[in-house]
């Protein structure tokens, strides 16, 4: 049986469990109907052209988790960020973490989405905001139909979230192949502020596939500050859809750290619907063996005066593969615009390979658009210079590795993440250089 | 007489098309609307081809059948009914007019301001002319210096029959019969073309052009061109004129087919200008063209292009890389206004070692049109140290245009050098300002911007051509600046 018959044949099982004849329901029923209809996307589609889901699909992965498995705090404590000095939401086999989560309810909410859907205090900002934003592709559908748990996160106007908060869904593998689909939704209000790191870990050699669903919404002036940090097992798979839905002089930021795992997808989209939206999309991708990384990016410029920024650098080694498609839409009524959109690549061995397509697409002619993408290698000049003083052929090769992918670096605001980030750049690197960059 | 307007005109080609459909034999040169085997076989006998080439137009006939029109590309048109259309007609030997006081003064205008002189004139617009034109000596004199170097010069129906080892050994292998639909049909009911053999170490003298050409028999909407460069020899092509073409075909779909041999350098440059349709974007030609060439070792091949004319464009000039240190170069314009389409843009294959490829595309969209880059450059595992270098850049004019870009970057190799910039812009108003102040009215201040914004390109055009081509610029954008 292949996993889509599986997870259709899946869902009328699902679905009798669920919340009755609800508007959730029936938005579910469809979504199913377009994911039966689609499939899972090959690469006929020229959105997956360069991205193939064989691989990932072939494996007979459990659904829902048998049972509720538990992990010790010691074997986990390496994947948090602080130990209090963050909110937690924790996900173990895709079932919520009580023992390892830290949630409020103190003026915000940070809890989880299956409360949300299910009790009638939410009902209001469920019906605004659930399943606004998501495109209707077929995985994203899939999402949809089974979206059951995640985070939710509600910012009220003018509330500052005083320390980041952690989103991290663990799979600990003693199913042989599970496949988990979490959908977060987070709003957040007029002048808040927050801060939020999202992170999928395998802790096991099994296969894990992940189809995870975020909707984002940022209202006037609300500022989002949002980390991705892909690091997991050489067994797990991600896709990773993205949506965030941007109010007048918002402002919104996504990092993606791209390190580890066999299979990442990461589809981000950006709507720019107010005026004076600024857009930041960054991304670090450094893979090695037969990895693979697809980062698919869309800015919909819709209002004027919004200004976006891609940076991406990608290194790949090994028989890895890495794609890039960007994508800047600016709309007829979108003028002053200001795009910009930058993806450096360097192939480190022989048998790595990049696919980029970024793209410009115009209907406004007051725009100030550009975009550029390279693919080459170091500096043969740079390195001589940090050899002929002394520095080891790998470290001078990883000290420009550093150098490359600083612009990106830089600009991440939580200082702690910054110096996790850093360290893992310099593991994945293989060298340690004795100083901190 | 009264002016002779657009609208005339283009009720005039409404109405021969409509004559066409139901025309079969008044002149026993037209063939039936439709298309089949049979007249596939009818087209090659008419043209006294040896049963091979029968045999490889109905094969690609074979695969045109299983194909399916392309809709990838970011245009939109009613899609033409191929079974309404008559696949050959010799060109009409009437003139169709007998002094140059009938023709559109407006027609006649825009000669006289590129530059083209009166003889040119009357075959362009289609006049009779005098059996003693200048331009007929002027070609007997080429061929003869032609066939003094050897180098073969002539309709691909001639060549065919001249010479068919060379036609044999080289038609459809960089565009082979089931490349693309287009590709396909053309390879189906090609009419004439031209085909054009530079023997070893020859440096064609002069710049073979279609424009001496054209006394000879018209080449029709399935153009077929074959151009070889032996080791080591060199040829400057150019292909279509500056001048407005009052085509009445619809659909245009041509196949040019570019061999580079060992050390040669082939320099291909085209000056589109076909009937864009009228204001409100109707009628007007279709353009798909498949155009490759193949570099073998340390040759070179470069594309020059300016697009101005057609509905829609459809053409992606194409350099397959296969021999080390061979060197690729796209140069060009696409200008679009009104309702015009175009999709346009290069693919560079890197096969060999130390390749370089070179592409600089500029967009300039006004009116209600659309402008597409579409690129690829492909760096295969085996071609180490390749480089490749890309600029793509949009001019836009008013916000109901659109400008596109679709670059796709494939690189299978760690060696590889691929630098791709793309910028979208609009025309400063400080420069128009500028321009205001120092006595140049607007219009001309943006015809010069637009002039120095494609001027990389225009540089690589032959010195006639480049003069015309930036007058045909001007004229292209007049009136889009409102």
């Amino acid at each position: 049986m292949s996993l889509k018959d599986k997870l259709v044949s899946a869902y009328f099982a699902f679905e009798d469990n669920l919340e009755g004849n609800s508007p959730i329901h029936k938005m579910r029923n469809k979504a199913m109907k377009r994911f039966e209809e689609k499939g899972f996307p090959t690469k006929k589609e020229e959105a997956w052209k360069y991205t193939s889901l064989n691989s990932v699909i072939k494996h007979d992965y459990s659904i829902f988790p048998t049972r509720e498995h538990n992990v010790e705090l010691k074997d986990v404590r390496k994947f948090f960020l602080h130990d209090i000095d963050t909110f937690k939401i924790v996900f173990v086999d895709g079932i919520y973490s009580s023992f390892l989560s830290e949630t409020t309810h103190d003026n915000m909410d940070i809890c989880l989405l299956s409360a949300a859907l299910s009790k009638p205090k939410y009902s209001a900002v469920i019906e605004a905001y659930f399943n606004k934003i998501a495109q209707k592709d077929s995985i994203t559908s899939l999402n949809t139909a089974f979206a059951k748990e995640g985070a939710y996160i509600y910012i009220p106007r003018n509330k500052e979230v005083e320390k980041p908060i952690e989103i991290i869904n663990f799979a600990t593998g003693n199913e042989s192949a599970l496949m988990m689909q979490p959908r977060n939704l987070i709003v957040v209000g007029e002048n808040a502020h927050v801060q939020i790191i999202e992170r999928h870990q395998s802790l096991t050699e099994n296969p894990v596939f992940t189809n995870s669903v975020t909707e984002i919404f940022a209202e006037k002036r609300a500022f989002v500050d949002y980390y991705k940090v892909q690091n997991d097992k050489p067994n797990a798979s991600l896709l990773d859809s993205t949506f965030i839905n941007q109010d007048t002089e918002s402002n919104c930021a996504v990092h993606t750290f791209s390190l580890g795992g066999k299979l990442t997808r990461n589809n981000l989209h950006f709507y720019q619907t107010g005026n004076h939206c600024e857009s930041t999309l960054k991304g670090i991708s450094i893979l090695n063996n037969k990895q693979h990384v697809d980062h698919h990016t869309l800015v919909k410029h819709q209002a004027p005066h919004c200004v976006s920024h891609q940076d991406y650098k990608g290194l790949y080694g090994g028989a890895s593969t890495g794609v890039f498609n960007g994508k800047v839409f600016v709309e007829k009524q979108a003028q002053k615009i200001n795009a910009y959109q930058q993806n450096d690549n360097i192939l480190i061995d022989d048998k790595a390979t990049i696919n980029a397509k970024p793209q410009l697409e115009i209907f406004a002619d007051d725009v100030k658009c550009s975009h550029g993408c390279t693919i080459g290698q170091f500096d043969e000049d740079a390195l001589f210079y940090l050899r002929s003083r002394g520095i080891g052929k790998k470290e001078a090769q990883a000290l420009l590795m550093y150098a490359f992918a600083n612009t990106v670096l830089e600009s991440v605001k939580i200082p702690e993440l910054k110096r996790r980030i850093n360290k893992l750049l310099a593991t994945k690197i293989g060298v340690s250089i004795g100083f901190n960059v | 007489m009264s002016k002779f307007t657009e609208d005339d005109l283009k009720k005039d080609l409404e109405n021969k098309e409509y004559e066409y459909g139901f025309y079969t034999n008044i002149e026993s040169d037209t063939f039936p609307i439709g298309l089949n085997e049979d007249i596939v076989r009818a087209i090659s006998k008419k043209k006294e081809e040896p049963e091979w080439m029968t045999q490889w137009r109905l094969e690609a006939f074979k695969y045109w059948k299983q194909m399916q029109e392309p809709d990838w590309a970011n245009v939109n048109y009613e899609k033409p009914d191929f079974q309404k259309i008559s696949y050959y007609s010799a060109p009409s030997k009437k003139p169709k007019y007998d002094s140059l006081d009938e023709v559109d003064p407006e027609l006649l205008d825009t000669f006289k301001r590129l530059g083209i002189s009166i003889d040119e004139q009357k075959k362009l617009a289609g006049v009779a002319v005098d059996i003693v034109m200048d331009s007929v000596s002027v070609a007997t004199t080429f061929k003869k210096t032609l066939a003094e170097k050897g180098i073969i010069f002539c309709s691909i129906s001639e060549a065919i029959r001249e010479y068919p080892e060379l036609v044999k050994k080289y038609l459809g292998t960089v565009v082979p019969q089931q490349d693309n639909f287009y590709a396909a049909l053309n390879s189906a009911v090609f009419s004439d073309g031209s085909f054009c053999y530079i023997p070893k170490g020859v440096r064609c003298p002069m710049e073979l052009s279609t424009y001496f050409r054209i006394n000879q028999a018209g080449t029709g909407q399935f153009e077929r061109t074959l151009v070889i460069a032996d080791e080591d020899s060199y040829v400057s092509y150019l292909e279509g004129c500056t001048a407005p073409s009052r085509d009445e075909n619809q659909l245009h779909a041509a196949v040019v087919e570019l061999i580079a041999l060992d050390g040669a350098e082939i320099k291909y440059s085209t000056v589109q200008n076909w009937y864009p349709g009228n204001k409100e974007g109707k009628g007007g030609v279709y353009n798909f063209v498949t155009k490759r060439g193949i570099c073998h070792k340390n040759s070179k091949i470069s594309w020059t292009q300016v697009e101005t004319g057609s509905a829609v464009t459809w053409k992606y000039p194409s350099c397959i890389l296969k021999g080390d240190n061979s060197v690729g170069e796209f140069y060009s314009i696409a200008v679009t206004n009104n309702y015009q389409q175009a999709d346009t843009g290069t693919k560079m294959i890197h096969l060999g070692k130390n390749t370089k490829s070179t592409i600089i595309s500029k967009g300039i969209s006004a009116g209600k049109s659309q402008n597409s880059y579409r690129g690829l450059v492909q760096i295969h595992s085996r071609a180490h140290n390749a480089r490749n270098f890309s600029q793509c850049d949009s001019l836009l004019m008013g916000n109901k245009c659109g400008a596109h870009t679709f670059p796709y970057i494939e690189a299978k190799n760690k060696s590889a050098h691929i630098e791709h910039e793309a910028t979208t812009s609009k025309i400063g108003e400080d420069q128009i300002f500028y321009c205001n102040q120092r006595g140049i009215d607007t219009e001309k201040a943006i015809a010069l911007i637009v002039n120095g914004f494609s001027k990389e390109v225009l540089n690589k055009l032959p010195m006639e051509f480049a003069v015309e081509a930036q007058k045909l610029l001007e004229i292209s954008l007049e009136g889009s600046v409102g």
